[in-house]
C-alpha cells in the first residue's frame, strides 16, 4: 500500500464492508444470499472482515433448485462448517412436489418457480427486511442501473423508474411495514477485480471454476455438464471427457462450462484478460429475451 | 487486506502489480436529453475495447433502423439498459460502466439528461471526480447545461470536461465550436471549477475520442481519452482532519468493545488521543482490529475497528475526532439544498436528516433564497420545487457533528427523507453552523443530574401545567410548591407572567413569539430539572406543537403534562387580572381563548377539572398523582 493511498482493490474493499455494516447496523433482519459462486465467496469473505471479531451477525440463505452441480452444494457444506455462519437452505416444495425440472418446463418457468418464487417464500418466511446480494454493475445492463441499496415493495417489486436518488454513501434505509431492500455491496467490482481479489486473498472457491476433464453434451454450441442421471440424454447423445470449467455457475442444465487448461488462479486470471467473451455468455437464462433480466428483477429476482 | 502471495507467479504478479499502479477515475456524463451521452460512452467502451464478441454480435442485430457510426453500431445501446430508456430512447437511470486503458481505470455514471430524472444526475455527481459536460454543437449551451453545471459545483465536483458533441453534423466548423466554448465559459466562471477543458466530438463516428481527429485540424488540445489518462484529480484525504463516524458497535463478547466505521478522512495511529465529538469526552485508541491483524494506523478511506483505552459512552452516528480539531456539533446550520421530490419543500415541516450515521429530525426553518439556474440569481421563494436549488437553514432536534461541505463531503453532506413514506427528499451540503450555535460545545461535567438528584433526595422532574388564562394553573402550582417545601423537597416555579417580565419581555404575542416563549422556558425549566429541581411551569401554552416542543427539549427528564380544564366561561368570571375584560373591549389582541384558539391537550398525563374542586384539592390531587 501507497503510504497515503488506498489501491484500487483495498478501496472497494473497504466500500463494501462499510456497506455491510450499514445493513447490520440499519436492519432488523438482514440476510445474505448465498449462491456459492465466486461473488458469493467474496461476499462472505467481506463480511467476515466486516464484523471481525464478531460473527457474521445475520444467517446466508441458499436457494437450492434441486439442480445444482453436486460439488456446490459440498462446498457449501464445508464452507458452513468451517466458518461456522448460520446456513438457511430453502428449496420451493411447490416446485418438488410438480416435479419442475428445466427439461420439461422450460429454463424460463423453470427459474421463476424454483428460483424467483422459492426466493421471496424463504424471503417472506424469514421477515427479512434486507436481502444481501452479489451482484454486480458490470454483469449486466439492467444490473448496471441498480442502486446499492435497492428498494423493493411489500411484493418484492423492483421498480427502475422510482429508484431512490444515492448520494454519496449516505443510504436511505428506511422501510415502511412489508417493504424490503435488495443490498449489493459489491456493486462495483468488475469481474476481474473478483478474480484478483479471489487470488490475493486466497479465498476458498468451488473447484468447478478450474479447468478438469468433466462428462459434457454439446447443444447448440454449449458445452452442458452431465452432472447426474437426471440429464435426458438425446438419442445417439453420449456425454464425452473434456477439459473444462465454469465462469459463472448456476443450475448444471442450464450453466455452459468452457474449455479452458485454466487448473488454477493464475491461469484463470491471465484467461480472463485474453477473453473475448462476457461472463454472462454461458447463461441461458438471460437470452430468454431482451431486457429478461429486467423483468425477472422486477418479479422479484435478483 | 493481506498482501501476502502464496504463490508467486511472475507474469501474473508483474500483471498485478501493474494493475495496481493503475489509478481509478470516477467521471460522470450529463447534459442535456439527446446530446449523446449514451452514445459516447458506448463509444468509450468499443474504442477501449471493452466490448466483448457476443455483446457486439447482440448489439449490431440490435442497431438496425437506428442511427448508427461507421462501424454500424449504435452505441447507445451499450449502457440504456431498461426497456422503458429502450423504447422512448432516453436514460432514466444512472447506470455505471468500467473500462480501463494501459493508464487508468474508470467507472463512469451515465446520467439522465432528462429534466425529470435531474435526482439522478445528482446521485451520479456525488461520487464522480470529474463531469463531461456534452452539449449538442447545433444546439449550444441549454437550461439543462446550466442546471447540471450548477448542480456540479454544489455537489462539489470540481472537474470539468466540456465535450461539444455532434461536430460532424455542424461541419466541423471552429467557429460554432469557439462560440459554445465562450458562451459555457461566461456562465461557468462564477462556479469556480478548478479544471475546465473543451473537446470538439464526434461520439457518433469517432472523432478527437482516442486520437486527433483529421476533419478538426483547427483543434490543438488532446483527445478524450488521453486527457481522462492524464488529468490530475487526486486529492489527498490523508492530509485533511481525522473524522471517524461509527457505524456499528462491535461486541462480540464482554471483553471486547470496538467501533467500527470507515476514516472519512484523515490518520489515525494507536496511541492516538481522540474525542467523542457528541460528549467531548477524551480517550486513546488501544488497537485498530482487522481481520488481517492489527494495524499501526488506519488512513482515509479504510474501514476498520477501533478500541478505546477506557470506558466511554460511544454508540453509532458518533463521530471520533483529533482533541483541537473538532467538527462542528449544532443543531443549527445553513445549506444548500437540492430538491428531489414532487412534494415541495417548505419551512417548518420536519424530516429526517441522515448525516453519516447520525438520523435526526430536523426542520427548515428559513427559506433564504431560491438559485435561478440560469442566471445564478437568488429570488425569494416560499417553498423549494423539484429539481430547485435554494439555500435554507435547519434545526435539528438534537445536535449533530458535521463539517462544512467544502470541507469534507462525507461529514458535511445529508439527506432528507420523508418521515410516512420514507422517500429521499433532497440532499443537502452545509455550508456553515449557524453563529447563534457556533462555538458552543456541550460540555461534560463529572457533577451531573443524578448526582445533584441523589444530594437533594428527590428525582427532578417538569409538571408542565396547560389551560386558559384564570384556569387555576398558578394556584396549583403555588400549594403544591408550599407542600413540598415542607416536606423539604426542593421546587420552583416558572410562571408565564413573571418569565415576560424578565427573560422574555423582549417578545410579543405573535405565533412565531409564543413558540420562542416556550423554547426559553423549557430550555429553563431543562436546566433547572439538570440542577435536580421538581420545576413547575404554569403557562397557557395554548399550541399542541409547542407543547410537543416542550416535551421533546425535556428529552429524557421526566415530563408531566397537566391540563386544568376550566371552562371559558368560569375564567371569564374569575377574571383575576382583568384581562378577558380588556381582551372583550379589544385593548388585548391575540388573546386565548377570545381571537386566539386553545388547542386542548390530546394526551395530557393528568387533567384536572378547576371549575369543579379547589386549588388545594386539585394540588392534592396531583401530588397524590406524582407520587410526591
Amino acid at each position: 500500500m501507497h503510504a497515503n493511498r488506498l489501491t484500487h482493490l483495498q478501496a472497494l474493499e473497504a466500500e463494501s464492508i462499510e456497506i455491510l455494516r450499514e445493513v447490520a447496523a440499519s436492519f432488523e433482519r438482514p440476510v445474505m444470499m448465498y449462491s456459492i459462486g465466486k461473488d458469493s465467496s467474496v461476499l462472505l469473505h467481506l463480511a467476515r472482515k466486516a464484523f471481525f471479531p464478531s460473527k457474521i451477525p445475520f444467517p446466508l440463505l441458499h436457494v437450492d433448485t434441486t439442480f445444482k452441480f453436486k460439488e456446490m452444494i459440498a462446498f457449501r457444506d464445508q464452507t458452513a462448517k468451517d466458518y461456522g455462519f448460520e446456513l438457511i437452505v430453502h428449496t420451493n416444495q411447490d416446485g418438488v412436489r410438480d416435479r419442475i425440472n428445466p427439461f420439461d418446463h422450460g429454463s424460463s418457468r423453470y427459474t421463476d418457480i424454483m428460483k424467483t418464487q422459492a426466493l421471496r417464500q424463504a424471503l417472506n418466511a424469514g421477515k427479512y427486511d434486507a436481502a444481501i446480494g452479489g451482484a454486480r454493475r458490470d454483469e449486466e445492463k439492467s444490473r448496471a442501473k441498480e442502486r446499492i441499496f435497492s428498494h423493493r415493495n411489500a411484493n418484492h417489486a423492483w421498480d427502475p423508474k422510482n429508484q431512490r436518488p444515492e448520494l454519496w454513501r449516505t443510504f436511505n434505509t428506511r422501510l415502511n411495514p412489508g417493504e424490503s431492500m435488495r443490498v449489493f455491496p459489491i456493486s462495483n467490482w468488475t469481474e476481474l477485480d473478483v478474480w484478483t481479489y479471489i487470488y490475493s486473498e486466497q479465498i476458498p472457491i468451488t473447484p468447478l471454476y478450474f479447468a478438469r476433464p468433466r462428462p459434457v453434451v454439446e447443444r447448440s454450441g454449449t458445452l452442458i455438464m452431465v452432472d447426474d442421471e437426471r440429464l435426458p440424454l438425446a438419442p445417439g447423445e453420449t456425454p464425452r471427457e473434456e477439459v473444462v470449467r465454469f465462469r459463472t455457475l448456476g443450475c448444471y442444465p442450464l450453466t455452459g462450462a468452457i474449455r479452458s487448461d485454466a487448473a488454477d488462479l493464475p491461469s484463470i486470471i491471465m484467461e480472463m484478460q485474453a477473453s473475448r467473451t462476457s461472463e454472462r455468455e454461458g447463461r441461458l437464462i438471460d437470452s430468454d429475451s431482451v431486457g429478461s433480466m429486467e423483468k425477472k428483477k422486477q418479479e422479484g429476482y435478483f | 487486506m493481506s498482501a501476502a502471495m502464496a504463490t508467486p507467479d511472475t507474469d501474473l504478479d508483474l500483471w498485478l502489480a501493474q494493475q495496481t499502479d493503475k489509478s481509478l477515475l470516477r467521471f460522470m456524463t450529463c447534459g442535456s436529453v439527446d446530446d449523446g451521452k449514451s452514445t459516447l460512452i458506448g463509444r468509450l467502451l468499443y474504442d477501449s475495447q471493452q466490448v466483448l464478441d457476443d455483446q457486439l454480435a447482440s448489439l449490431k442485430k440490435e442497431s438496425h433502423n437506428r442511427t448508427v457510426g461507421d462501424e454500424g453500431i449504435d452505441f447507445s445501446l451499450l449502457v440504456d439498459g431498461l426497456s422503458a430508456e429502450r423504447e422512448q430512447g432516453i436514460t432514466i437511470d444512472v447506470a455505471y460502466r468500467f473500462f480501463s486503458t494501459d493508464k487508468r481505470k474508470f467507472i463512469v455514471a451515465d446520467t439522465p439528461g432528462h429534466e425529470q430524472y435531474t435526482r439522478n444526475m445528482a446521485t451520479g455527481a456525488s461520487n464522480a471526480e470529474l463531469a463531461l459536460v456534452l452539449i449538442d454543437a447545433r444546439k449550444g449551451v441549454l437550461t439543462q447545461t446550466r442546471r447540471h453545471s450548477f448542480i456540479l459545483s454544489l455537489i462539489g465536483v470540481k472537474h470539468v470536461v466540456l465535450v461539444v458533441n455532434k461536430i460532424d453534423l455542424v461541419d466541423y466548423d471552429q467557429a460554432t465550436f469557439d462560440r459554445i466554448v465562450a458562451d459555457y465559459r461566461a456562465f461557468a466562471e462564477p462556479l469556480g471549477f478548478k479544471s475546465l477543458a473543451a473537446v470538439p466530438v464526434s461520439a457518433l463516428r469517432g472523432d478527437n475520442i482516442l486520437t486527433n481527429s483529421e476533419r478538426t485540424r483547427w483543434y490543438s488540445g488532446e483527445p478524450l481519452v488521453p486527457y481522462l489518462e492524464n488529468i490530475d484529480v487526486a486529492e489527498d484525504r490523508t492530509a485533511e482532519k481525522f473524522r471517524f463516524p461509527v457505524q456499528w458497535v462491535n461486541r462480540p463478547n464482554l471483553d471486547f468493545r470496538g467501533f467500527s466505521g470507515t476514516v472519512a478522512s484523515g490518520v489515525i495511529k494507536v496511541g492516538d488521543e481522540v474525542l467523542i465529538a457528541s460528549s467531548r469526552k477524551p480517550a486513546a485508541v488501544r488497537s485498530i482490529v482487522t481481520m488481517d491483524g492489527e494495524l499501526e494506523r488506519a488512513i482515509a478511506g479504510q474501514a476498520v475497528t477501533l478500541v478505546l483505552d477506557r470506558e466511554v459512552d460511544v454508540s453509532r452516528g458518533d463521530v471520533l475526532t483529533h482533541a483541537g480539531e473538532t467538527p462542528e456539533f449544532s443543531n443549527q446550520f445553513q445549506a444548500r439544498l437540492v430538491w428531489m421530490n414532487d412534494e415541495p419543500a417548505f419551512p417548518g415541516r420536519s424530516y429526517l436528516l441522515k448525516i453519516g450515521a447520525q438520523t435526526v429530525p430536523a426542520t427548515i426553518t428559513d427559506l433564504k433564497y431560491r438559485i435561478n439556474v440560469n442566471t445564478l440569481e437568488q429570488t425569494a421563494a416560499t417553498k423549494v420545487d423539484l429539481n430547485e436549488v435554494a439555500t435554507v437553514t435547519l434545526a435539528t432536534d438534537k445536535p449533530i457533528a458535521f463539517d462544512p461541505y467544502a470541507a469534507n463531503a462525507l461529514t458535511g453532506g445529508f439527506i432528507l427523507v420523508d418521515r410516512l413514506s420514507n422517500a429521499t427528499l433532497g440532499a443537502g451540503t452545509i455550508e456553515f453552523g449557524l453563529r447563534r450555535a457556533q462555538n458552543l460545545t456541550y460540555q461534560s461535567f463529572d457533577v451531573n443530574r443524578e448526582v445533584r438528584a441523589r444530594m437533594k433526595g428527590q428525582t427532578p422532574r417538569i409538571v408542565w401545567f396547560t389551560g386558559l388564562s384564570g384556569s387555576g394553573k398558578s394556584s396549583i402550582a403555588n400549594i403544591l410548591e408550599q407542600r413540598l417545601t415542607a416536606e423539604g423537597r426542593h421546587a420552583y416555579i416558572l410562571d408565564g407572567d413573571n418569565v415576560r417580565h424578565g427573560l422574555n419581555k423582549d417578545l410579543g404575542f405573535t405565533e412565531a413569539a409564543r413558540v420562542e416563549n416556550i423554547r426559553r422556558v423549557a430550555e429553563v425549566a431543562k436546566l433547572m430539572a439538570d440542577a435536580g429541581l421538581i420545576v413547575l411551569v404554569s403557562f397557557i401554552s395554548p399550541f399542541e406543537n409547542e407543547r410537543r416542543l416542550a416535551r421533546e427539549i425535556a428529552g429524557d427528564v421526566d415530563f408531566t403534562e397537566v391540563y386544568v380544564d376550566t371552562p371559558l366561561a368560569v375564567c371569564e368570571a374569575r377574571d383575576p387580572k382583568g384581562l378577558y375584560k380588556r381582551a372583550r373591549a379589544g385593548e388585548i389582541k391575540n388573546f386565548t381563548g377570545i381571537d386566539s384558539p386553545f388547542e386542548a391537550p390530546a394526551n395530557p398525563e393528568l387533567v384536572l377539572h378547576g371549575a369543579e374542586a379547589e386549588p388545594a384539592a386539585l394540588a392534592a390531587e396531583l401530588k397524590d398523582w406524582l407520587e410526591l
